[in-house]
């Protein structure tokens, strides 16, 4: 590390403001040299976003930063007054937020924000010399330079283009750091990979120090020079991009590493068992020994110090050098997917057009889901491969065309289709923090499938309930809890449970495993596929994430703007895909392995 | 990847069954404002209740010896109304129909403003429209002239009474239950339990109506509030029980001509009324407070 950090953050602590002093994060310290990106990585709860908001001398309500120092080109911005630091936010070291749409003002043209952030900051001696600086960062952000477009209004333009304002405002006061939250999280693979290169070209063209956080480690294996990991708020382990993703010296690293989908799918997805710790519900030791297939006696006693692996790369483990040599054997290859055996149809649809309001999204779809096999629907957002699903699933009725199910036509909307029908259709929804009755306990909300289609209750229904939820690795134990008790992950496997105490022969996965972190989406994705071969049972799995479906399915029709522009075996589709569309999607989706490759 | 992945914090974490309701209560009940009109209102309460059981004299009769509008004596404690009666056996004896007229007319009208509220929230469209427009139009009237013209109408009866006083009631509750249900049925869980077809009662009742039902018990506080004060307001105007029954909206009717003289048989009914109104108030400010508490807790954590 050279001496010439343009960011040096040194043993920061952050607690809750309640009495209780927990901390949130504690022992941080990094530091980021000019034109150099830094990854900052954790699953939900690791403190990242905290640490990002640091960097601004800020804190989220309810939160205070305790102890540590913050420079910014040698100067300590925590030891400023409150007002002192307001005003070099913008122009010392900027901010871009996850949500663009939120953070701009939705009353005021785009202009004029631009030209506030330049004018607050005291830029300029005239209005065509901010104007000018205005019109060069627009450029810079690949942005048109029009009147026509500085007088739009947020709303009036693609999420893209928002994130790519706000990139410009932070960026027009040419800042020494910059702090970027997860900024292309709503974004599709195509436009988040032109967001990415500018983000690079910036940071490089103006030497700005970078702090990237994100749960995302393939964007960040695409885009940082150096990778800090957050885990319970201490620094996992940071080091070269290239280092930490090929030799993880920590497990816990290792672990999320093996947890990301590879759009090759060679090697099996593995989950992290367990949640990561919360404030307030630490564990004594280290704090990932409880997760740990690492862990020794005394790890559950001390807490490890972050040992100096190398020069640039520090671990924070008592056994880093036994996992990194593990790490050189093999990792666990992937289970072979079960053959398509049958020719037949579970679930056949023919020349849907579907519609919402006036709006028509879905145009002439022909598509075959055969029973036991796991069919993936695969396209960006507002591609109609969620309204395809609902349409299968009954909770769509402004179509027209046909759908058949196991041969017999079937009814638009489930309140027309025949109880079989319902029972033998299970829709399993994105967001689990959604899709449960919060005031309904498991064992309730598990059972509901029971009492309407087997009518079954007493002890027969608590054993089908335990069942269900052993199938989904749950004990029975959370049979009395609310959802809220519950992590998301534990969640989706409700709602998963509920879909399968149903007995169904079709599940319709809508993006079940998008909110939830990579190291539970594995874990998720292995319930999914050991149902598909022991229970014999078709999925319909909606997804986003190209990366994904090598991993569980068998075959993949691939969605853009309401139509199927390309259906296949998994693998040839994959390896050669035919349409244009499936091509730049496969290039644009960020894949760690490509970008190790492109490193070494 | 094959043992259950609850550890054993998380079983901690929740082990004790939450009921979302007793959370509600427990918050309430932290706050003064909530004990004191829980005092409030229970002991007017126990007066209404037991009352009639232990009044001195028979509250219809005249005291014997005794003129009307007499002052407090040691026959009579607070002395008698316009025609001789013991004004403390009536008053002990007149608050059990003005508790349960008001209550049961709460009961009715939040019931079904709860239902047409839910109704209107998951139907949409035409239905809610008019659903909420016909109560727009109830809502119109000021509550105590709607009862006015209804019991005009029709005569004085109890059953139209409580009546008159619910369908007041029932748009005030639709329109809350409308208001927290249709973020409610939004939701995917409740196009989850269509999916499967669950009739569309049970989706109202038992999917959707324990997600509302914070903001529903804080209204029925209010409109038992507001409602006590109106019955009391009818039997005044004699819309209620009918001489020579004992209500305290009777009382301050029958003995008002008498105030300067024998105060009593009026004062006496008009500081229950009151206190009765300030005691459920006090309840569901502090039920109001403490839900709003529970939600910002809720997203804050979130």
């Amino acid at each position: 590390m050279n001496a010439a950090a343009a960011l040096e953050v040194v043993e920061l602590r952050i607690e809750l403001d309640d009495g209780d002093h927990e901390d949130i994060v504690d022992e941080v310290s990094f530091r980021v040299a000019a034109g150099e990106i830094l990854g900052l990585v954790g699953e939900s709860g690791s403190g990242k976003t905290t640490v990002g908001l640091a960097v601004l001398g800020h804190t989220r309500r309810g939160a205070r930063i305790r102890r540590g120092e913050v420079r910014i080109e040698g100067r300590d911005i925590l030891a400023l007054t409150a007002l002192e630091r307001q005003r070099l936010r913008g122009k010392l070291v900027s901010y871009v937020p996850q949500d663009p749409a939120s953070a701009l003002n939705p009353a005021m043209r785009v202009g004029k924000q631009l030209e506030e952030a330049l004018t607050e900051h005291g830029f300029g001696a005239s209005d065509a010399e901010r104007r000018e600086r205005i019109v060069e960062t627009l450029g810079e952000v690949l942005l048109p330079v029009g009147d026509a477009f500085l007088r739009s209004y947020p709303h009036q333009l693609s999420g893209g283009q928002q994130q790519r304002v706000a990139l410009a405002m932070a960026f027009a006061n040419r800042p020494r750091v910059i702090v970027l939250d997860e900024p292309t999280t709503g974004l599709d693979v195509t436009t988040q990979a032109h967001v990415l290169e500018t983000v690079r070209d910036l940071c490089g063209a103006h030497g700005v120090a970078a702090v990237y956080v994100s749960h995302d480690l393939a964007v960040v294996a695409t885009l940082a020079d150096r990778v800090a990991v957050l885990y319970g708020g201490r620094l996992a382990e940071v080091g070269p991009t290239g280092t930490l993703f090929r030799a993880a010296a920590h497990p816990y690293t290792r672990r999320l590493v093996e947890a990301i989908p590879e759009l090759s799918g060679e090697h099996a997805l593995v989950g992290i068992p367990g949640t990561a710790p919360r404030p307030g519900h630490r564990p004594q030791g280290c704090f990932f020994a409880p997760r740990c297939t690492y862990a020794r006696p005394d790890c559950l006693s001390a807490e490890p110090p972050l040992a100096e692996v190398s020069a640039e790369h520090r671990a924070r483990c008592f056994y880093w050098a036994d996992v990194i040599l593990e790490a050189a054997a093999a990792r666990p290859e992937a289970t072979p997917r079960p053959e398509i055996e049958v020719d037949d149809a579970l679930v056949g649809v023919r020349e849907l057009n579907a519609w919402y309001g006036r709006r028509q999204v879905l145009f002439d779809i022909d598509l075959v889901v055969r029973p036991r096999e796991c069919l993936a629907l695969v396209g960006e957002s507002g591609s109609g491969k969620t309204t395809l699903a609902r349409c299968i699933g009954g909770l769509h009725t402004r179509y027209d065309g046909e759908l058949t199910f196991k041969g017999q036509p079937l009814a638009a909307g489930s309140q027309a289709r025949d109880a079989a029908a319902r029972r033998e259709i299970q829709y399993v929804f994105q967001s689990p923090y959604n899709s449960l009755n919060p005031r309904k306990t498991i064992g309730q909300i598990v059972a509901q499938p029971l009492r309407l289609f087997f009518s079954a209750a007493g002890t027969e229904g608590r054993r089908r309930v335990s069942d269900a939820l052993e199938r989904v690795q749950l004990s029975s134990t959370v049979i009395n809890r609310y959802p809220h008790q519950l992590s998301g992950g534990e969640r989706q496997r409700v709602a998963i449970a509920r879909a399968l105490a149903a007995e169904p022969q079709l599940l319709v996965c809508d993006e079940v495993t998008s909110a939830l972190d990579v190291s539970v989406q594995a874990a998720i994705i292995d319930v999914l596929a050991e149902l598909q071969r022991e229970l014999h049972i078709g999925l319909l799995f909606v997804t986003h994430n190209l990366a994904l479906i090598r991993t569980i399915a068998q075959e993949v029709a691939v969605m853009s703007e309401g139509r199927i522009v390309e259906r296949g075996i998994v693998d040839s589709v994959l390896d050669d895909p035919q349409a244009d569309y499936t091509r730049r999607l496969l290039a644009d989706t960020p894949s760690l392995e490509a970008a190790l490759a492109a490193s070494a | 990847m094959s043992q259950a992945v609850v550890d054993t914090a998380e079983v901690g974490r929740g082990a004790t069954r939450s009921r979302p309701w007793r959370i509600l209560f427990a918050a309430a009940w932290g706050q003064h404002r909530t004990k004191v009109g829980v005092a409030i209102t229970l002991a007017l309460v126990l007066i209404a209740l037991i009352g009639p059981f232990v009044t001195p004299y028979p509250p219809d009769q005249g005291v014997e010896n005794q003129l009307p509008f007499a002052k407090p004596s040691a026959d009579a404690w607070l002395g008698t109304d316009t025609i001789g009666r013991d004004v403390l056996s009536r008053f002990l004896a007149g608050g059990l129909s003005v508790l349960i007229l008001a209550g049961l007319s709460t009961a009715i009208g939040v019931s079904l403003g709860v239902a047409v509220g839910l109704v209107a929230a998951y139907s949409r469209g035409k239905l809610d429209d008019l659903l909420m427009r016909g109560m727009d139009v109830i809502l119109s009237f000021p509550q105590i002239v709607f009862a006015l013209v209804l019991a005009a109408t029709v005569g004085p009866a109890l059953w139209l009474l409580v009546l008159a006083v619910a369908l007041t009631t029932t748009p005030r509750a639709a329109r809350v239950a409308r208001g927290a249900a249709v973020e409610i049925v939004e939701r995917d869980f409740v196009r989850a339990a269509e999916a499967i077809g669950l009739p569309r009662r049970r989706i109202l009742f038992s999917e959707v109506l324990p997600n509302i039902t914070s903001p529903l018990v804080v209204e029925t506080t209010l409109r038992l509030t507001f409602n006590i004060a109106v019955v009391a307001g009818l039997s005044f105007l004699g819309f209620g029980l009918q001489p020579p029954a004992a209500d305290w909206g009777l009382m301050i009717n029958e003995n008002k001509n008498g105030l300067t003289i024998q105060p009593w048989p009026v004062v006496m009914p008009i500081i229950a009324i009151g206190l009765l109104t300030i005691g459920t108030s006090l309840i569901g400010d502090g039920l109001n407070r403490a839900a709003i508490g529970i939600e910002r807790g809720r997203r804050g954590s979130e």
